[in-house]
């Protein structure tokens, strides 16, 4: 099963990257960008035998693993 | 005293920081990510700099997980000291041995230079050779190293003198150099037997080589 988690900054927590990009966004001449954030998206392939059982295991493996939930937040969908 | 030295896959301050104690009458021994017990008679884990499993994911969040992290925690949950440089800092936040957490630096550059320091705290296992408000000159070199804690977090380590270093000019006056929650370039946990820093102690040993401020640091540690 094809699963994808999305990993993002807190809301609060500065990032830096974003930032950089917003900024060159409104250097090129794009206007109304109100806001970039950039994160991470990871795509898993797992064995498991339906959605609810699939989303437990990645929600384990996004706390233990994928995100550092100090500082960012994740979402998991299911493809 | 005797330190061991632990070593990841991209470990690459392991011999400067070998290098430092030994200079400084100690004995040090390296310590491989697979081993599952650390040597005996140690008086100090020290988590060296470098990049460990190619910084993959997040500095230190794969390095956490290696063999020797298991029995480096329980031998700083029985009270062993244990002192995190650059990536080591980032190992052990990531570990949840130390508070908070370090984020790409806020310019996005590498940073690499020597910086001036003020020490915030000396009342630890670490800093007690140095004086309180003393600036010291030490270098830096990393990507992240954007030190992020929350407020109510911060104010709890502040009143319990877990900030031990902040980012600051010849005068003592806090500076930007990376985006780092109040200029914090060192901490330690509530206990204060694990210490973390993003500047290189073992980098500032002679003064041939810029600086020899990371000898008293280091020597903390004898007492």
């Amino acid at each position: 099963m094809k699963i994808i988690v999305n990993v993002f900054l807190k809301e609060g927590v500065l990032d830096p990257q974003g930032k950089a990009a917003h900024h060159a966004l409104h250097s090129l001449g794009f206007e109304g960008v109100n806001d970039v954030r950039i994160g991470k998206q990871i795509v898993l392939d797992i064995d498991a035998s339906d959605k609810a059982e699939a989303e437990a295991k990645v929600k384990e493996m996004a706390e233990t693993l994928l995100a550092n939930t100090v500082i960012e937040d994740y979402a998991i969908e299911i493809a | 005293m005797k330190v061991a030295v632990l070593r990841f896959p991209g470990t690459n301050c392991e011999f400067d920081t070998q290098y430092a104690f030994e200079k400084l009458g100690h004995k040090t021994e390296l310590v491989w990510h697979e081993e599952t017990v650390l040597p005996e008679d140690i008086d100090l884990v020290v988590v060296p700099g470098g990049f460990s499993y190619g910084d993959y994911l997040r500095s230190g969040s794969i390095a956490r997980f290696a063999p020797v992290m298991k029995a480096v925690k329980a031998y700083a949950d029985n009270g062993g000291k244990v002192l995190g440089i650059c990536n080591g800092f980032q190992i052990l936040t990531e570990a949840g041995m130390l508070p908070g957490a370090l984020k790409r630096n806020n310019n996005l550059h590498f940073i690499s230079k020597h910086q001036t320091l003020c020490v915030v705290n000396n009342e630890n296992a670490f800093l007690n050779k140095c004086e309180k408000g003393e600036i010291l000159n030490i270098p830096i070199a990393h990507a992240d190293g954007n030190y992020y804690i929350d407020e109510e977090s911060l104010a709890q380590m502040e009143a319990n003198g877990q900030i031990l270093l902040r980012y600051s000019d010849a005068e003592g006056n806090r500076v930007v150099v990376n985006g780092s929650v109040t200029s914090i370039a060192g901490v330690c946990n509530e206990t204060k037997n694990v210490f973390g820093l993003m500047p290189h102690p073992e980098r500032a040993m002679e003064s041939i080589l810029g600086s020899e401020d990371g000898i008293r640091m280091l020597q903390g540690f004898e007492a």
